[in-house]
């Protein structure tokens, strides 16, 4: 059965803005988009490890604030001619909670 | 024998219901219904036109008391049920009547929510929900005076339209930035702001509402920042909850609203839920589509069909607002797994998106124009596959009809117009005219037709028909990329978007995307923050600077280094410090373990590997120290190097670290395009190294030489000299003239050598040194915005200013994340 922590209210969130959380396997960036939707990746962009968390956030995208990748927050891919992803982690929100998947994050622990 | 049916409730949906089971089977159950209303079943969904007086109660009852009568139903009215008790199979109401059932439907509804701040029981604060409410309302408005209407979702807007129809004046109060943002995109949530404030109702935006105020009545409601609105009348239109109290009581499982099957059956197979109190698989439902199938399902059920059951569709949702067009349906987020068609046309107050999946429809918001709403609706259910007519889907159904899903050539078009259509509304121009111009003036391009004609000079809405027309004119001669658009959201240049939010008056980022026909719902990493800067620029008192619109340096006010740690700077006025400023960053670094300290190229001291969560305390260690940001981060005034002038060196000719630290404190805090570096040197030997700055002044024995747009990094390139000035005064108004005349000129990221060699030497001369009172212009206006630009962004930070940029969200343990 999948277990889902709670890290906070969606009001923590920033519209069009993002927050990290600090996780035993590494920080994880949590977004909220224009249309009220919620995302979370790894916080580490694939081109140099640059916190994306915080980028811009336009669309369902952030642009990593170090060397302007784009990353999709759906996919956690690379945008335009840029290649490479990071890992997205299952979020979402119940009543005014955030919550993301337990496994998701212990996966590197187990491996 | 005739089974007992007991419904509480006596709403839109049970009434919906009777009518199904009658039609049925018109004899199985003997029916008693408790209704807390004193009243039938009347029509809730119109109440918004019987509060701005287009309806009367009458035209809105559903079923009159005749009806009742005819089906032998027993109503009590104004009775609430107080008591379900499961055993004995009987309800009781709290005026101690008691009727037994065999089956029972409970439809109790919905309660409105009451946001719990202080004076929320006043005499004057209002829900939105029944005949009583809309009764207090009128009698409340006949007295005129001021409503305030807390929430601006569907009901709070028909409410606060109601209200001003009844001669009120009326300010809406909304917590989200944009109005209806569960219905609504950004854009659309804009225009329908633009609508309501042209209708005299007051809109205030991201307000949290603190307290309502008044002693035996309401009096004003106070607002987060302090704001006090005055107001006789208070409306709370901020959401509904599912009416669960007697089912929860009677111990029925109940999550948010009463559980039930896609058959409408409780967790007691003889107990039903229908409408607002129920939730069918995991969702409740607070439109009236959903209910009315709600209803359908159970009426089924009730004559012994067990086939029928409930499945969730999406309901469009509609504002009844006389005048105001406004159609929303599905999912309309965006995605990369999705492709959205938008069409704006400004001038008419059209907005359309149409939010495609595999070249199906999942979801559309239309503003201004509606009618195609039902045909996408349709297109949606049926997951009709559009990629056939997806050029032209936009247009409508009409539009596919006429052109047998052929798409049209819009060039074609422009061509098939007659000679006195008009192209340019703005500035009445017609086709002829243009036409006319470009023969005979030879015009190859945009610029000389609006030279010429003025044509798409004003709101330039009309400059892709122009366009085509020099298309169709030059043929093949005519290059219309000669501008570079700011970003692949638009087609308009920089230039082009600061001369249409001046001209414009466009004072948010949501309004320029609107009106400059934006071609993404919320712009680029690119875009955004040239917008955020203009706006800041053009508007100094009234815009709201957008932080989600700044590169991170300039949200969090320190510079983010290549492992994500920050740097820090702080101001060191005009290059001068001292020995307790020193003794300051020296407690600083070994405090916080501060692995690098460096001096910068600008004469500062930088702190380099300081955490992000470290930020604050630094901060506040700093300015009790009396620093404040240095601003190394800026888009805007950054640095002025200075030598030690006539205080201490045998070749000075003026106070240069005077005048400098004067310029700082005068100038720090200014929002730029590009970063703004300047120097004052003393002499001409120039120690500060003022002639390869934006701005650099050389003090001489006379006065002052002003120098501008010289550079030392990608470029290396030796300033202009603008002019001369006899005193330290005249100095400091060039200077500021000149910064005012860059910040308003050039286009955002563009640094002052490359924007002077674009408009050129002469033309900066000419409006800064040759035409004084445009000088002085500049320098008052760069003077009022320093009212607002000049605050210590570390201090408010501080104090508490967005420490949510500082922590994380939460912290999993090892504990808690172990599998």
């Amino acid at each position: 059965m999948s277990i889902w922590i709670d890290i906070g209210a969606l009001d923590d969130l920033p519209l069009r803005g993002s927050r990290c959380v600090q996780t035993p396997t590494g920080k994880i960036g949590v977004f909220r988009t224009a249309d009220h939707r919620v995302f979370a990746i790894r916080n580490e962009c694939p081109h140099k490890g640059g916190p994306l968390t915080e980028g811009i956030v336009h669309g369902h995208s952030v642009t990593c604030p170090l060397h302007n990748w784009v990353i999709s927050l759906e996919t956690g891919e690379a945008q335009g001619a840029d290649k490479g992803a990071v890992e997205t982690i299952p979020v979402r929100v119940e009543g005014t909670r955030v919550l993301i998947l337990r496994s998701a994050i212990g996966a590197r622990v187990a491996a | 024998m005739t089974e007992r049916l007991v419904i509480i409730g006596n709403g839109m949906a049970p009434g919906r219901m009777l009518d199904h089971l009658f039609e049925a089977a018109p004899a199985a159950y003997d029916v008693t219904i408790f209704n807390a209303e004193p009243r039938v079943n009347y029509d809730r969904i119109m109440l918004s036109p019987v509060l701005s007086g287009e309806k009367s109660f009458q035209d809105i009852v559903i079923h009159d008391d005749a009806w009742y009568a005819s089906h032998g139903i027993t109503l009590h009215r104004g009775h609430r049920i107080v008591g379900i008790d499961r055993k004995a199979r009987t309800v009781t109401s709290d005026q101690g009547v008691t009727a037994v059932y065999d089956r029972l439907v409970i439809a109790t509804g919905s309660n409105p929510f009451m946001i719990p701040v202080p004076g929320k029981d006043l005499p004057g604060v209002l829900a939105y929900r029944d005949l009583d409410d809309v009764e207090k309302m009128l009698e409340a408005s006949q007295k005129g005076g001021r409503a305030v209407v807390i929430g601006g979702g569907l009901l709070g807007l028909e409410a606060a339209a109601g209200l001003k129809l009844r001669g009120m004046e009326v300010t809406v109060l909304h917590v989200m930035p944009t109005l209806m943002e569960r219905q609504l995109d950004p854009a659309a949530g804009y225009l329908l702001e633009q609508e309501l404030k042209r209708r005299g109702i007051h809109v205030i935006t991201k307000a949290n509402t603190k307290a309502i105020l008044g002693e035996d009545r309401v009096r004003a409601v106070e607002l987060a920042d302090g704001t006090l609105i005055p107001a006789s009348l208070v409306v709370m239109a901020v959401g509904i909850r599912p009416n669960v109290q007697v089912a929860r009581d009677a111990g029925l499982e109940v999550a948010r609203g009463i559980v039930t099957t896609d058959g409408m059956q409780t967790s007691d197979p003889a107990i039903f839920a229908l409408g607002e109190c129920a939730e069918v698989g995991g969702q409740v439902y607070g439109l009236v589509a959903p209910l009315y199938e709600q209803a359908r399902v159970l009426a089924a059920h009730l004559t012994g069909d067990t086939t029928p059951r409930f499945v969730h569709q999406d309901t469009p949702t509609k504002l009844k607002v006389t005048g105001i067009d406004l159609y929303s349906l599905g999912d309309f987020a965006e995605g990369d797994d999705r492709e959205e068609i938008v069409l704006r046309d400004a001038s008419a107050g059209v907005y359309k998106r149409i939010v495609l999946k595999d070249d199906r429809i999942i979801g559309t918001v239309l503003y201004g124009e509606t009618a195609d709403g039902a045909w996408f609706n349709d297109l949606k259910k049926k997951a009709t596959d559009v990629s056939e007519i997806r050029d032209t889907l936009i247009f409508g159904q009409a539009f596919q009809a006429g052109q047998g899903g052929t798409p049209t050539d819009p060039l074609a078009a422009v061509a098939a117009l007659s000679d006195d259509a008009e192209i340019c509304g703005c500035n009445g121009v017609c086709k002829g005219k243009i036409t006319g111009a470009i023969r005979a003036k030879g015009l190859t391009d945009l610029d000389g037709v609006r030279a010429h004609t003025k044509a798409s000079a004003s709101c330039g809405t009309c400059t892709g028909l122009v366009e085509k027309v020099l298309k169709l004119e030059l043929g093949d001669r005519y290059n219309p990329a000669a501008v570079q658009p700011m970003c692949p959201c638009t087609t308009h240049g920089h230039d082009e978007v600061r001369r249409l939010i001046v001209a414009k008056g466009l004072k948010t980022i949501p309004a320029v995307m609107q009106e400059l026909e934006w071609t993404t719902s919320c712009g680029c990493a690119k875009c955004r923050p040239a917008l955020n800067y203009y706006l800041v620029c053009d508007w100094p008192s009234e815009y709201a600077d957008d932080y989600q619109s700044r590169f991170i340096n300039e949200r969090v006010h320190a510079n983010i280094q290549k492992d994500g740690t920050y740097s820090v700077v702080p101001r060191m006025w005009g290059g001068m410090t001292s020995s307790s400023e020193l003794r300051a960053i020296a407690d600083v670094v070994d405090k916080f373990a501060i692995p690098a300290v460096k001096v910068t190229g600008g004469q500062r001291i930088d702190m380099l590997g300081i955490r992000k969560e470290d930020l604050p305390a630094v901060w506040a260690d700093l300015g009790r120290a009396g620093f404040v940001s240095g601003q190394a981060y800026a888009k805007g005034l950054r640095t002025v190097k200075t030598c030690v002038g006539n205080t201490w060196c045998r070749f000075g000719t003026q106070d240069s670290t005077g005048l400098g630290i004067r310029l700082e404190k005068f100038m720090w805090g200014s929002w730029t395009p590009a970063k703004l570096k300047l120097a004052v040197s003393g002499c001409p030997r120039n120690c500060a190294e003022a002639t390869c700055k934006d701005i650099g002044v050389i003090c001489v024995d006379s006065g002052f030489e002003i120098h501008f747009a010289g550079a030392a990094g990608l470029d290396i390139k030796g300033t202009e000299v603008l002019g001369h000035a006899a005193t330290e005064d005249e100095a400091l108004e060039i200077v500021v003239a000149l910064t005012q005349m860059y910040r308003e000129q050039a286009r955002y990221l563009e640094r002052v050598y490359k924007w002077t060699k674009r408009i050129g030497v002469p033309e900066i001369k000419r409006q800064i040194m040759e035409d004084l009172p445009r000088r002085k212009a500049f320098f008052d206006r760069f003077v009022f915005s320093q009212r607002f630009a000049q605050v210590d962004p570390w201090s408010e930070r501080v104090s508490g200013k967005d420490k949510h940029e500082f922590k994380p969200m939460a912290v999993v343990g090892y504990q808690e994340a172990a599998q």
